[in-house]
């Protein structure tokens, strides 16, 4: 599966709550923030938790997100960032921004 | 909906930096997780699956390797390499021969 | 059946209590494992062995070498589990990535959904890291349990977070004190603790 993002791309993670394993922490959906890079293909784990193989491999990206864009009371500097590995399913290209296919 | 695991972001208090020395019995629950792991009868996401389902009781109550054994075995027979009662007979008896001799 | 008595002698408890629901299904689920020829009893001692062998001092050996060696820190930074097995440590199936803190940026580890952590090079996480209150505090106030841990930060330092949610495990490569010009790769090691490794403080050469 040929990656749908690229470092530096804007992106968002997408706000959906189903039940299951889920490794897209809670507090991070809905957010903005920007592809730091690409870690490579991964089976996916919300998969793997039920015994499948998880393929096909999912691309996953550490996504960098500015602390005081994710909480709105965030209390430290404003160039603190939160890192965070997130599957590709996981994200959509940021409004007015285009994924590079 | 918020699993009960995926606390990022809440408001808790203080952190407790006690450590405990850790038993066998922990050390052996943790090194079965990576046998197993090793030879492909569990991955780590079924063991994390069954820890986020033990429900918000347990997973208060037990400890961290009593949730890692509980989710283990739940993963085991549900993959069938061990019975329901097997395992209640085997923990019947082995409770019996802990009695006997102490 | 029981020729080859796969049953542990000690199933005497840790402790002077009875057996626990939890310690006799971990009892009872390794001897059906080895009955059942998945495991043997000395793959689990040796599995167990293995583990009491590590501890945080791998760790500072690679850190103090990535501080003496800038051809290898760099070589760390590109590729964690690589570097690591240049030193002969066995990384199994981890993917190690390094994450360098500087004057101007201060990293910290968490996984706020469980527990991951580079155990193949600091040993067992320490019971502080897999509480929820780190969990849940370390992703939206790491500034607040840095000084908790007395650790303070000026504001003009970035305090970037990283929350271990998927394959990879983090280990920071702390910044190296001042006052340690010349010092030899094991001495600088012994200033490594486990605590810096993963963030919470800061090496000191005092």
């Amino acid at each position: 599966m040929s990656p749908r993002f690229k470092p530096g791309d804007a992106v968002t993670v997408r706000r959906a709550y189903p039940p299951g394993h889920l490794r897209t922490p809670h507090f991070i959906r809905g957010k903005a923030g920007m592809v730091e890079r690409l870690c490579g293909n991964f089976p996916n784990p919300e998969e793997l938790a039920y015994g499948r193989n998880g393929l096909p491999a999912l691309p996953l990206y550490r996504v960098r997100f500015v602390q005081r864009q994710v909480w709105p009371d965030y209390a430290g500097a404003p160039g603190d960032t939160v890192d965070i590995e997130i599957y590709e399913h996981w994200l959509e290209p940021a409004a007015g921004e285009t994924s590079h296919a | 909906m918020r699993g009960y695991h995926d606390i990022g972001g809440l408001p808790l208090g203080p952190i407790d930096r006690t450590q405990h020395d850790y038993a066998l019995w922990e050390k052996r629950v943790d090194a079965m997780l990576v046998l197993l792991s090793n030879k492909k009868l569990i991955t780590t996401d079924e063991l994390r699956l069954g820890i986020e389902t033990l429900g918000a009781d347990a997973y208060e109550r037990l400890s961290y390797y009593e949730r890692w054994i509980a989710s283990i075995a739940r993963a085991l027979v549900d993959r069938g390499v061990i019975t329901t009662d097997e395992l209640g007979r085997r923990m019947t008896d082995v409770s019996r021969r802990a009695r006997e001799s102490a | 059946m029981h020729d080859d008595h796969p049953h542990s002698h000690d199933h005497r408890p840790d402790q002077d209590r009875p057996l626990s629901d939890h310690q006799l299904m971990e009892i009872a689920v390794r001897e059906l494992l080895i009955e059942k020829r998945i495991l043997t009893a000395d793959d689990v001692r040796r599995a167990v062995e293995a583990m009491d062998a590590r501890s945080p001092a791998l760790g500072a050996q690679v850190v103090a070498r990535a501080w003496t060696d800038p051809a290898f820190k760099a070589r760390l930074l590109a590729n964690g589990t690589a570097a690591c097995e240049e030193l002969g440590i066995a990384m199994g199936p981890t993917k190690l990535v390094v994450v360098e803190s500087t004057p101007e940026v201060h990293n910290l580890i968490v996984c706020t959904l469980c527990s991951c952590y580079p155990r193949m090079l600091l040993g067992l996480p320490p019971d502080w890291y897999k509480s929820r209150a780190y969990r849940a505090r370390a992703v939206r106030e790491p500034r607040a349990v840095l000084s908790e841990f007395g650790t303070e930060l000026a504001d003009d330092v970035t305090v970037r977070v990283h929350d271990s949610t998927a394959d990879m495990r983090y280990l920071v490569l702390p910044l190296r004190p001042p006052g340690t010009d010349g010092w030899s790769e094991e001495r600088l090691a012994g200033l490594v603790t486990r605590d810096s490794m993963v963030g919470v403080s800061v090496p000191q050469a005092a």
